[in-house]
């Protein structure tokens, strides 16, 4: 059912932009208004949850480890497994970033007859991942030829390189098969496996419907219902929307509103999902700390600020009260001036 | 808030690179494609719009036709005849491939591979007197 919902959602907004753009007036609020208001939530969105992170304290040094930390000489330490200096961290969170070796280490358990379990490397996650990621990301720098003008020397290699194999016309990119391959291999996953199927809720599927249906969307409009996508005009509106005088040239075809409703609603959502592990992967505890918590001691930000209280000011301050009570005291009261 | 030395810095640079097209355009929207439309034509294989949204698709079933079928066969539209090429038939007309074609591709950026064998009709003519 959680799946469903997802798609429920998706095809509900997929219609609401196909009949919207259809009624006069409207394209404008679908290619004017919501892509402003999306990318100025994205925008407000984004920095406030890095600065709500950026406010939580970090009480202990949790970062995890799955290697020899740093220890006496003859110990060989494990650098990028339990940094100890910030190079180390900063090649670590590097590696991350950019090849998910923490997905390198997905294991599959499985219980045999016996009973017993057993543990074996499943590469699945990380290698459709990585094509996942790295094609949404050509996909997203690709778009740029739309928002630039002139286009960029550089743009125009990616733009060949991208479509090198020249399959019809307009030639069909490697990223976008790339992009529905990986987020249908990641979507299946979570049907298939049974302990993953437990643990996903509908804003694990929803975010990968979404993807899934603006992948499906712009594949459609680039190579199939190409019925009123004129580029010029297209390509005018989204440089309009950049420099803040956005026009609509003519009647634009409504796959294209639906996938800029799709493109929309994913920058809306972005913020407020686990989407931000964009930013969230930067603030991660776990993996920007030093392992050096016996080196250095972490101090928690949050303790209270107690000084130091010693015997003798303690003393100093209820000297008087012990006297009278007759509790004895290392320094006797000053004798008083008043009586003699 | 912790670590603004690293944070703020951080956030800075996401915020220039998802508004790089504001810095890169500098609010200029730039000139639009005008290409130069054939002086005394008026009808082309296919109405206006169809040609701007498909011209890439009939392009290539044409060099499928003519190419791997050895289907010549001439297209009529409306009474006239129009042999399937990119030199033969379009480029009769639209006699210029940078004033015409390349206008646009330009703007949005589209290498289309025609020109890795054909010839543009100035490159066809300096070829003639050479020989």
């Amino acid at each position: 059912m959680k799946y469903a919902f997802s798609f429920l959602a998706v095809i509900a907004l997929i219609l609401i932009a196909w009949a919207g753009s259809h009624i006069p007036g409207m394209p404008y609020f679908f290619g004017v208004f919501v892509p402003y208001m999306a990318i100025a939530i994205f925008l407000g969105g984004f920095v406030y949850r890095v600065v709500q992170w950026a406010k939580s304290p970090v009480p202990f040094s949790i970062q995890t480890t799955c290697g020899q930390g740093k220890s006496l000489d003859f110990i060989k330490h494990n650098r990028l497994e339990a940094p100890d200096t910030t190079a180390e961290v900063v090649a670590r969170m590097l590696l991350e970033i950019f090849t998910f070796r923490s997905l390198f280490r997905n294991t599959k358990s499985e219980l045999h007859a016996g009973p017993k379990i057993t543990y074996e490397s499943s590469k699945w996650l990380w290698l459709f991942a990585i094509i996942f990621h790295y094609s949404f990301l050509m996909v997203v720098i690709r778009h740029m030829r739309l928002f630039l003008n002139p286009v960029p020397e550089v743009l125009a290699f990616l733009d060949w390189a991208d479509s090198m194999f020249e399959i019809g016309s307009p030639s069909m990119y490697m990223t976008t098969a790339g992009l529905i391959a990986g987020v249908v291999f990641l979507f299946s996953r979570r049907l298939v496996n049974r302990h993953v199927r437990y643990i996903s809720l509908a804003n694990d599927y929803f975010p990968l419907v979404l993807i899934f249906a603006i992948g499906i969307t712009g594949a459609l409009m680039r190579h199939f219902l190409r019925g009123g996508i004129d580029i010029v005009a297209i390509k005018q509106l989204a440089v309009g929307l950049v420099t803040f005088s956005p026009v609509i040239n003519g009647e634009i075809g409504s796959i294209f509103y639906i996938h800029l409703f799709l493109v929309s609603t994913l920058l809306i959502y972005f913020p407020f999902s686990k989407l931000m592990h964009l930013g969230g992967i930067f603030l991660s505890p776990t993996r920007n700390m030093k392992n050096n918590s016996r080196a250095v001691r972490h101090i928690n930000p949050w303790n209270p600020d107690i000084q130091p209280h010693s015997y003798a000011g303690y003393e100093d301050e209820f000297r008087e009260f012990m006297v009278e009570a007759g509790i004895p005291v290392e320094k006797e009261l000053p004798a008083k001036k008043d009586e003699e | 808030m912790y670590n603004k030395g690293t944070i703020i810095p951080g956030l800075m640079i996401f915020i220039v690179f998802v508004t790089f097209p504001l810095w890169y355009n500098r609010l200029s929207a730039g000139t639009v494609p005008k290409p130069d439309l054939p002086i005394g034509q008026k009808e082309c294989v296919a109405p206006v719009s169809e040609m701007r949204d498909n011209h890439m698709k009939l392009l290539n079933q044409w060099r499928d036709a003519v190419l791997r079928d050895d289907d010549r066969v001439n297209v009529k539209v409306g009474g006239k005849e129009y042999r399937k090429g990119l030199q033969t038939a379009c480029m009769q007309c639209h006699t210029d491939k940078e004033k015409f074609c390349d206008t646009c591709h330009t703007y949005a950026a589209v290498q289309p591979s025609c020109w890795d064998c054909h010839l543009t009709p100035a490159v066809a003519a300096s070829k003639k007197e050479t020989h």
